[in-house]
C-alpha cells in the first residue's frame, strides 16, 4: 500500500475552521448576550474578589435537600469523609420533608462558617405561595411557614440568588435568570446559563439529576451523564456547568441521596450517592400529616 | 486568541520544561512534536507530547490532545504506556509518557509475508490489549499499525489515544463531525456514521490490521471520500483467501467475521477474538470460511440496498460489552463419568449460561500426564486417551445442546491439575470457573489440599464451587 493511503483520514488538512480557543469563543458570545448579568448590581455577592482562587479545596457541593434531614445528615458525614473543607448549599432547603426548621438551622450554622449558599424557589416560597406550585406542594409550603422559627424565615428571605466566587458561580436555576427558576433541561439552556455566569464552573440544582454540561470549541455547549463516584477531569480552560443532584428527594428510582465534590486543585468533579434511611424519612413526612404521594416519592427515588 | 506556552519548538531541543530535559524530536506532525526527554527518573525512557497550538492552528489537534491527556492518567496496565506528567492545558500543554521501546507494527508489515500461526500470535496479542482497554471502560477508536507496538515479550501495546473514547468522561470529539472519524482503511462502518461508543469497532479494525498481516492489503482501500468511506457499510471485502491462497479457513473466518459491517454480526468480544485465534481448531467454521470470492453484482446490489440508510444498531458500553461476552470454563473429571456431582455440576453450567446470551463456553478436562514416558508406543497411547477424554466432554455437554461458536472442548495433559486449570484459565481471560468441590468420600483430606480449593484461592477470575446438596 502506498504510504498516503495510511494518512489519517480527517485529521491532517480537511478542517477549514481556524483554532478557537473555548474561552475566546465564548467570551465573544458573552458580548452579544444581553442576560441578565450576575456581576451586575442586583447581585448579593459573598464572593472574594476575583484573583484570589484558593486551591487545595475541596468543596462539597449541595442541593435540593427539601427538608430531608437523614439524607442532609448522610451527605455531611460522608463529605467530612472525604476530606470536603467547604461547603455549598445551592438552595431549596425546605419543601418536601418533615425537618425543615432542623435543616435550616443546620444550613445557617454553616453559613456562619462561611459557606456558600444560595435561595431555591420553595425557599422562596415561604415568603409568598407562587401559583405555579401545585396542590400537595402548597400544603407543605403553608405547613413549613407554619413551623419555621422567624429567625429560620428572617434567613430563607436574605439568601442571594446566586454567588461568584472566583472562577465559581453558584445558582439554585439558570444564572441567565436566577429569579424565573428556569430549568437546566438542555444543552440550549445550559448554554444560557453558562454565558450569563461568565465563570468557568457553574453550580446548580433545581433540576433533581446529577449531570455535566461542557463547552466545546465554538461556544457549543454538550451533555455529560458521569458515571457515580468516577472522578471527571474539568479543566478550568472550558466552561463547565455541573447539575449536583439532590440530597432530598432523588427522581432517578435511586433514593440514595446525591451530591458533589469539586476538588479546585486538581480540576475534577466528583458525583455521589449515599444511601441513608429514606424509609425513616418518608415516615416523619407521613408522621407529620403532610400527603402521602411525597413520602412514597421519597421512599421509591422517583 | 494566542497562548504563549514556553514551546519547546521555540526554544529547540536541549531546553529543559517543568523539570523535564528535551532530546530530540522525533517526531513532527500535524497535530503536534513528540521529543525524546530525560527527567526524574522512573526507571523507563520517556517521551513528551506538545500540541501545536497558536493561530493558524486548528482546533482538532488540541482538542485531540486533550483527549488523551484525560485518558491517559486513568489507564493502566502493560498494553498502554504509562502515564508520567501533563501541563494544565491552559498555561503550558504538555503530556509526558513512557517511550515503548519495541517494533511498530508499521514495520513487521515490510516483513511479509508472516507465517499463519505468526499472524495469529501477533492478532491474539492486540486482542489482548483491546480486551485489557475495554475491561477499563475504554475505546480506542484509532487501531492501526501505526498505532500498535510489540514489545519484545510479543505482548502489543496501544499508544495514541487522541481518538479515544472513555465512559467516565466527557467525549470532548462527540458532536464535532468535522472532525476525524478516525483512519480511513481502518475506521469502522459505525464511525463512519457518527457512533463513538462502540467498543466493537475496535473489533472491526482489528479485523483490517489482521486481513493486512494476511494479505498485505487493505480490504476497503483508502477511501479519500465521505462515499468512499461508506462502501464499507455493504460492500464484501475480497475473502483474503484469494489474496494470500495458503491462509488456513480458521484464519479468514476469525477475519471476515471481524469485518462484518454489522457490529452485532461480529465477534462481540475482543477476548473471543484472543481465543479464536489461540485455538484455530476450536473456530466454528461458517460459509466465510470457504468464501472464495466477493459477492456477485445482484448480491451486492442487494447488500447495498439493505444497507441505505442503516442506522448503528444499540450499543453497550465497553465494561457493560465485556460483562454480558463472558468466557465461562468448566472443569470436568472426564476420568470419572458416572460421578454423583456430574449432575449437579452440568445443571449449575446450564443454570449460568442462561444469564447471557453471548457467552463462550470452555470445557476443559485434565488428565493426568505420566511423569516418565514406559514404552515405545507411549505416543499412541497417550494420544488414544486424549481422543477417549474428548469424546467423553463432548457427551458430556450434549444435553445443554450449545451451537458450535458458543462452545469450546480441550483436554489438557498435565501433572499438576490446578496449575494448568489456572494457566488456561488466565491465558484465555476466563471470566468464571465452575467446577466441582471435592468429593464427599475425600472428605478425610484437608479442604485446602483440594483442586477446588486451590484454583479458588489462586484465580484471577471468579469461582463457583458446585457441591451436591447434603442430604
Amino acid at each position: 500500500m502506498t504510504p498516503a493511503s495510511r494518512v489519517a483520514f480527517e485529521r491532517t488538512r480537511h478542517c477549514p475552521t481556524k483554532m478557537v480557543h473555548p474561552r475566546g469563543a465564548s467570551r465573544k458570545a458573552r458580548s452579544q448576550t444581553d442576560a441578565w448579568s450576575p456581576v451586575g448590581d442586583t447581585v448579593e455577592c459573598l464572593s472574594t474578589p476575583r484573583g484570589n482562587w484558593q486551591p487545595q479545596l475541596i468543596i462539597a457541593l449541595l442541593s435540593d435537600i427539601h427538608g430531608n434531614l437523614e439524607a442532609l445528615n448522610a451527605c455531611l458525614k460522608d463529605a467530612g469523609e472525604c476530606g470536603a473543607t467547604r461547603y455549598a448549599f445551592l438552595g431549596d432547603f425546605v419543601g418536601y420533608g418533615a425537618d425543615p426548621q432542623k435543616v435550616v438551622d443546620i444550613v445557617a450554622r454553616h453559613a456562619a462558617d462561611g459557606a456558600l449558599i444560595v435561595k431555591g424557589n420553595h425557599d422562596e416560597a415561604v415568603e409568598k405561595t407562587p401559583l405555579y406550585m401545585n396542590e400537595s406542594v402548597r400544603a407543605v409550603i403553608g405547613w413549613t411557614r407554619d413551623i419555621l422559627s422567624h429567625d429560620a424565615k428572617a434567613f430563607l428571605a436574605s439568601l442571594p440568588l446566586c454567588v461568584r466566587d472566583g472562577e465559581m458561580c453558584f445558582v439554585h436555576a439558570s444564572a441567565a435568570a436566577p429569579e424565573r427558576w428556569d430549568y437546566i433541561d438542555s444543552p440550549a439552556a445550559a448554554q444560557r446559563s453558562i454565558d450569563a455566569a461568565q465563570a468557568a464552573y457553574t453550580f446548580s440544582g433545581h433540576v433533581h439529576d446529577q449531570e455535566l454540561y461542557f463547552q466545546r470549541g465554538g461556544g457549543k455547549t454538550s451533555l455529560f451523564r458521569p458515571a457515580r463516584g468516577t472522578p471527571v477531569p474539568v479543566g478550568r480552560h472550558r466552561r463547565w456547568l455541573a447539575l449536583v443532584g439532590s440530597v432530598g428527594q432523588p427522581r432517578d428510582n435511586n433514593p440514595a441521596a446525591g451530591y458533589a465534590q469539586f476538588d479546585a486543585e486538581h480540576e475534577k468533579i466528583i458525583f455521589r450517592r449515599v444511601p441513608y434511611d429514606h424509609l425513616a424519612a418518608a415516615r416523619k413526612i407521613r408522621d407529620a400529616g403532610l400527603p402521602a404521594s411525597i413520602a412514597y416519592r421519597v421512599e421509591k427515588g422517583i | 486568541m494566542t497562548l504563549h506556552p514556553v514551546t519547546p519548538e521555540e526554544q529547540g531541543s536541549g531546553a529543559e520544561l517543568e523539570g523535564f530535559h528535551l532530546g530530540p524530536c522525533i517526531h513532527s506532525g500535524a497535530m503536534g512534536r513528540i521529543f525524546r526527554v530525560s527527567g526524574p527518573d522512573r526507571g523507563f525512557a520517556m517521551i513528551m507530547k506538545v500540541p501545536r497550538i497558536g493561530p493558524g492552528e486548528d482546533s482538532e489537534g488540541l482538542i485531540s490532545f486533550e483527549t488523551e491527556s484525560m485518558i491517559l492518567p486513568a489507564l493502566s496496565g502493560p498494553h498502554v504506556p504509562r502515564f508520567v506528567a501533563g501541563g494544565s492545558l491552559a498555561k503550558n500543554p504538555y503530556l509526558v509518557v513512557e517511550w515503548i521501546d519495541g517494533e511498530s507494527l508499521e514495520h513487521v508489515l515490510k516483513r511479509l509475508p508472516l507465517p499463519a500461526d505468526e499472524i495469529a500470535r501477533i492478532g491474539a496479542a492486540i486482542a489482548d490489549a483491546l480486551h485489557s482497554l475495554h475491561l477499563q471502560d475504554t475505546i480506542h477508536l484509532d487501531l492501526k499499525p501505526a498505532n500498535l507496538i510489540l514489545r519484545n515479550n510479543g505482548e502489543v501495546v496501544l499508544i495514541d489515544f487522541g481518538l479515544a473514547y472513555h465512559a467516565h468522561f466527557p467525549d470532548l470529539l462527540a458532536e464535532e463531525q468535522r472532525f476525524a472519524a478516525g483512519s480511513a482503511p481502518y475506521v469502522s462502518p459505525e464511525q463512519v456514521l457518527g457512533t463513538r461508543s462502540d467498543p466493537r469497532s475496535d473489533i472491526f479494525a482489528l479485523g483490517v490490521v489482521l486481513y493486512e498481516l494476511a494479505t498485505g492489503e487493505l480490504p476497503f482501500g483508502s477511501p479519500e471520500t465521505m462515499a468512499g468511506l461508506r462502501d464499507r457499510l455493504w460492500r464484501d471485502p475480497v475473502p483474503p483467501s484469494v489474496r494470500s491462497p495458503d491462509l488456513p479457513s480458521s484464519l479468514q473466518e476469525i477475519i471476515l467475521r471481524c469485518l462484518e459491517p454489522n457490529a452485532e454480526d461480529r465477534y462481540q468480544s475482543a477476548a473471543h477474538v484472543a481465543f479464536d485465534l489461540r485455538n484455530p481448531d476450536q473456530v466454528a467454521l461458517t460459509a466465510r470460511s470457504s468464501k472464495a470470492s466477493q459477492a456477485g453484482v445482484i448480491e451486492q446490489a442487494r447488500r447495498w440496498w439493505r444497507a441505505r440508510g442503516n442506522r448503528p444498531g444499540p450499543s453497550r458500553l465497553p465494561k457493560s460489552q465485556v460483562g454480558a461476552t463472558p468466557i465461562i470454563m468448566v472443569a470436568v473429571d472426564t476420568t470419572n463419568p458416572e460421578d454423583e456431582r456430574q449432575p449437579v455440576l452440568q445443571r449449575t453450567t446450564a443454570q449460568t449460561l442462561a444469564r447471557s446470551s453471548e457467552f463462550r463456553l470452555i470445557c476443559v478436562s485434565v488428565i493426568r500426564r505420566a511423569p516418565v514416558a514406559e514404552h515405545a508406543s507411549d505416543g499412541e497411547s497417550a494420544s488414544g486417551a486424549y481422543l477417549e477424554h474428548l469424546v467423553r466432554l463432548r457427551h458430556w455437554i450434549e444435553p445443554l445442546r450449545l451451537p458450535a461458536r458458543r462452545l469450546s472442548l480441550h483436554v489438557i495433559e498435565a501433572a499438576n491439575p490446578e496449575n494448568a486449570l489456572l494457566e488456561f484459565a488466565r491465558s484465555n481471560h476466563v471470566d468464571l470457573i465452575v467446577l466441582g468441590a471435592p468429593h464427599p468420600a475425600q472428605l478425610g483430606l484437608a479442604w485446602w489440599r483440594s483442586v477446588a480449593s486451590r484454583v479458588t484461592a489462586n484465580a484471577h477470575c471468579s469461582v463457583y464451587v458446585v457441591r451436591v446438596p447434603a442430604d
